[in-house]
């Protein structure tokens, strides 16, 4: 329906690619850093890298001989992105402690 | 359709065991559980986020310091059906000042049996946020705002 929103969710229909956008989102991050938390290789990471930048998710800058990769401030596709993660998440912890009353979550 | 230009908002929803009102009490009294933790304004650790249960309240996270930030204020509590809240949290994730610039949450919670509550979640107005989001729109630098202009310009000619 909408080419700019299909290519920003299609984007994050990849789990290692949401795994890396999550983590740009709690905050910005270089290539280096993210393959070292991932298990995955660093070439891998910047072709995903590439995919989240071309859906305008993510936005890169060059910090001395680094490029710092964060969430694109100025696309509404990634604030949507953002806010639909972080309510899903909300409602899946919600579920479990109305259902769950005597459960710690932790 | 809503009038509401679909991509300014986001949807989700849930369908959780339990009545209608423990479903909402759940919502406003636990909200510190529920709220995920990982975007923290505050300097420091969130001790607790504190959903005050009225119209004119806030929802506010406290830190371990006993410092505070205030990141919505309640626009409509009705229990058991509805509550909305503003967010007051720019896409920078700071703390919006300008209320003209935040967007809003409405809660609605809906009794589908006597054990069945459906929770549906819109957070809207996502524009209001500034116009830096529709300067990338309207940019034709990107490939993708440029695509995003077009579809915009074609929407202009159907219903």
């Amino acid at each position: 329906m909408d080419a700019y929103q299909d290519g920003a969710w299609a984007a994050l229909g990849d789990a290692t690619r949401r795994a890396i956008f999550e983590r740009l989102a709690d905050r910005p991050r270089a290539v280096g850093e993210l393959a070292a938390e991932l298990p995955v290789s660093r070439p891998a990471v910047s072709q995903h890298l590439k995919v989240l930048k071309d859906a305008g998710l993510v936005v890169d800058r060059r910090a001395g001989n680094r490029r710092i990769y964060q969430v694109n401030p100025d696309g509404v596709s990634a604030l949507r992105a953002q806010l639909d993660r972080f309510w899903s998440k909300a409602l899946a912890t919600y579920k479990e402690v109305v259902e769950h009353p005597t459960e710690e979550i932790p | 359709m809503t009038t509401q230009a679909p991509e300014t908002s986001v949807r989700t929803q849930i369908v959780v065991a339990a009545p209608i009102e423990r479903a909402f009490r759940v919502f406003t009294e636990q909200f510190d559980r529920i709220k995920p933790r990982e975007h923290n304004m505050l300097g420091v650790d969130i001790a607790e986020t504190v959903f005050e249960r009225r119209v004119g309240g806030s929802v506010y996270d406290r830190g371990v310091d006993g410092s505070e930030c205030r990141w919505a204020r309640v626009l409509a509590y009705e229990p058991p059906h509805r509550v909305v809240i503003s967010w007051d949290i720019s896409p920078q994730w700071q703390i919006e000042t300008d209320p003209t610039r935040t967007s809003e949450v409405e809660i609605r919670f809906i009794s589908e049996t006597p054990e069945r509550t459906r929770v549906e979640l819109e957070h809207r107005n996502l524009e209001r946020h500034g116009d830096g989001w529709q300067r990338a729109r309207d940019g034709v630098a990107s490939d993708s705002g440029w695509l995003l202009y077009l579809h915009r310009f074609g929407g202009l000619f159907k219903d």
